[in-house]
């Protein structure tokens, strides 16, 4: 049978998504959307050793923005920062068994909110914060 | 595949999209299933589609107080009565002037259809409302002139739940010699609506909003009026509406007529009573507010929007926890636009992303409100919970 709707991977992580809330002084934080848009994300990361020792995101938006919020966050938690910054939409995306094509440009944003907290620990101690070279990863 | 349902526990406040279809109507139209004849033969089959088809008619023009049941021109969607209507009497009667308007909340299939018009020279206006969803009198009289063709307001909305005064506003389209078209498909059979007295002259109606078959739906032509047909073929349905009927559809719509009639008043009072459960309850959250109109809305309809979160996901949470509701979030609608009649009652694109509606049916019952109310205070704890937003 044709899959309409979400996949069960996305229902399963806007029902029990990981790595919920804020990180106090956080090492790193990234916030993209748009609440006018309807998605909004922000994420937290601790960096120790030059890997994402402890993530968290909080997000406003539908089914996949929450979905997607969570997966980026399993996908970072533990990766060195050049490993997890290489991480894309499309990665997301798969890891979840795919997004409903609607749903891939406006609700796919937790990737570049992951990015955008690596930049702004980067920029903090004051290294280079290459722009992302993956940022239209959809 | 996962049915309507789920479970015995499951409960449907989405009426609004789709309705079960009564089995009583079921029932009394199964058999122009099994042994169907088309109406358009002599042979005993189809006399007695035929028959079927206008013993349906009697009952919707009866449902309407519609004089003579030959007004009632059955279409298979409201979708298509309404382009009938809009686009019927505007290409017919272009020596009136060729201006249309609308009320901003219109469905979209009206909207649309006078956008279609626009191509053809027509100018379209829409008619403001005000934030409760009420079309303002004054606004439409600036806004219609003696050259506009048609008005189309709709009696009760099917988003917010507002109901218009639709006989006042009928009589000041009529004091500028325009003529009104009414889209009642939300509100027949739930208040009541009679074109003689509310002085109509088209409206349209749905079967499945009746707990009628899907497929069907009816526009009533005041004696008179004339318009050009928008599907053409062997002339059925006065060569207004060409195609062979839908017998099936068409007799349940009839016998869901009737039985809405019969039971409109007794039915409304009882959702009424669940409507302003639900609407207590469910207000009392923090960063909670009613849609639409808080008195003149419509019996079996609740509508609500948060603060800080957004409705496609809302709809997730409430249906896993057993519950089926509605949105006019953006992310829910194929064109990713927030509701067009949640910003014509002038929300933000914000707000509109946190809309709630729930719809009943006879499947509901006031037993269910505190099981209702407590999924959506869960439902509204959890997702505020992680959302960066506050709840205003």
């Amino acid at each position: 049978m044709a899959e309409v709707g979400y996949s069960k991977k996305v229902l399963e992580h806007f029902t029990n998504p990981r790595n919920v809330g804020t990180i106090e002084n956080p090492d790193g934080y990234g916030k993209v959307g748009n609440p006018v848009c309807g998605d909004l994300m922000e994420i937290f990361i601790k960096v120790k050793d030059d890997k994402i020792e402890d993530i968290k995101f909080r997000t406003f938006g539908c089914g996949s923005a929450i979905a997607t919020s969570s997966m980026v966050t399993e996908l970072a938690k533990g990766k060195a920062l050049d490993e997890a910054i290489k991480i894309t939409r499309s990665d997301v995306a798969d890891e979840l068994d795919g997004l409903p094509p609607k749903k891939m440009h406006c609700s796919n944003l937790a990737a570049d909110a992951l990015h955008e907290a690596i930049k702004d620990y980067r920029r903090k101690r004051g290294e280079k914060a290459d722009d992302d070279p993956q940022k239209s990863g959809d | 595949m996962v049915l309507m349902g789920g479970g015995s526990d499951y409960i449907y406040l989405d009426h609004a999209s789709m309705m079960p279809v009564d089995p009583r109507v079921i029932e009394f139209a199964r058999e122009l299933l099994r042994s169907p004849g088309n109406p358009a033969s002599l042979h005993s089959a189809g006399l007695a589609g035929k028959q079927a088809v206008e013993d349906a008619r009697e009952k919707v023009a009866d449902l309407i107080n519609a004089k003579d049941p030959r007004s009632v021109i059955f279409t298979g969607s409201v979708t298509e009565a309404n382009n009938l209507a809009i686009r019927g009497v505007s290409t017919r009667n272009m020596n009136r002037g060729k201006k249309v308007a609308a009320s901003a909340i219109e469905h979209i299939s009206v909207l649309n259809s006078m956008k279609e018009l626009q191509k053809s020279g027509f100018e379209f206006s829409m008619i403001p409302v005000d934030s409760a969803g009420l079309v303002d009198v004054e606004a439409l009289k600036g806004v219609v002139s003696k050259d506009t063709v048609v008005t189309s307001i709709m009696h009760g909305n099917n988003e917010i739940g507002t109901v218009e005064p639709i006989k006042d506003l009928a009589k000041a389209v009529h004091d500028l010699g325009i003529y009104i078209h009414v889209d009642a498909a939300a509100s027949a059979g739930r208040i009541p609506i009679d074109v003689q007295a509310d002085d109509i002259d088209l409206l349209t109606l749905s079967s499945n909003d009746l707990n009628g078959p899907q497929g069907a739906g009816a526009l009533y032509v005041k004696p008179g009026i004339r318009l050009q047909p928008i599907i053409l073929g062997g002339g059925q349905e006065k060569g207004l509406r060409s195609g062979t009927e839908n017998l099936f559809a068409l007799a349940g719509m009839g016998e869901a007529s009737r039985i809405a009639k019969e039971e409109m008043s007794a039915e409304s009072d009882r959702l009424k009573r669940i409507r302003d459960g639900l609407i207590e309850e469910i207000m009392s959250i923090e960063g909670a507010h009613l849609t639409g109109h808080p008195t003149e809305r419509l019996p079996h309809h609740a509508s609500f929007r948060f603060g800080g979160i957004e409705g496609e996901s809302i709809q997730l949470n409430m249906n896993n926890l057993g519950i089926a509701v509605s949105t006019g979030s953006a992310c829910s609608s194929i064109t990713l636009e927030p509701s067009h009649v949640l910003l014509a009652i002038g929300l933000k694109h914000e707000e509109a992303h946190g809309s709630m509606v729930m719809t009943l049916g006879r499947s509901n019952d006031i037993g269910q409100v505190p099981r209702i109310a407590d999924a959506v205070k869960e439902t509204v704890t959890r997702l505020r919970g992680f959302s960066p937003l506050g709840a205003e």
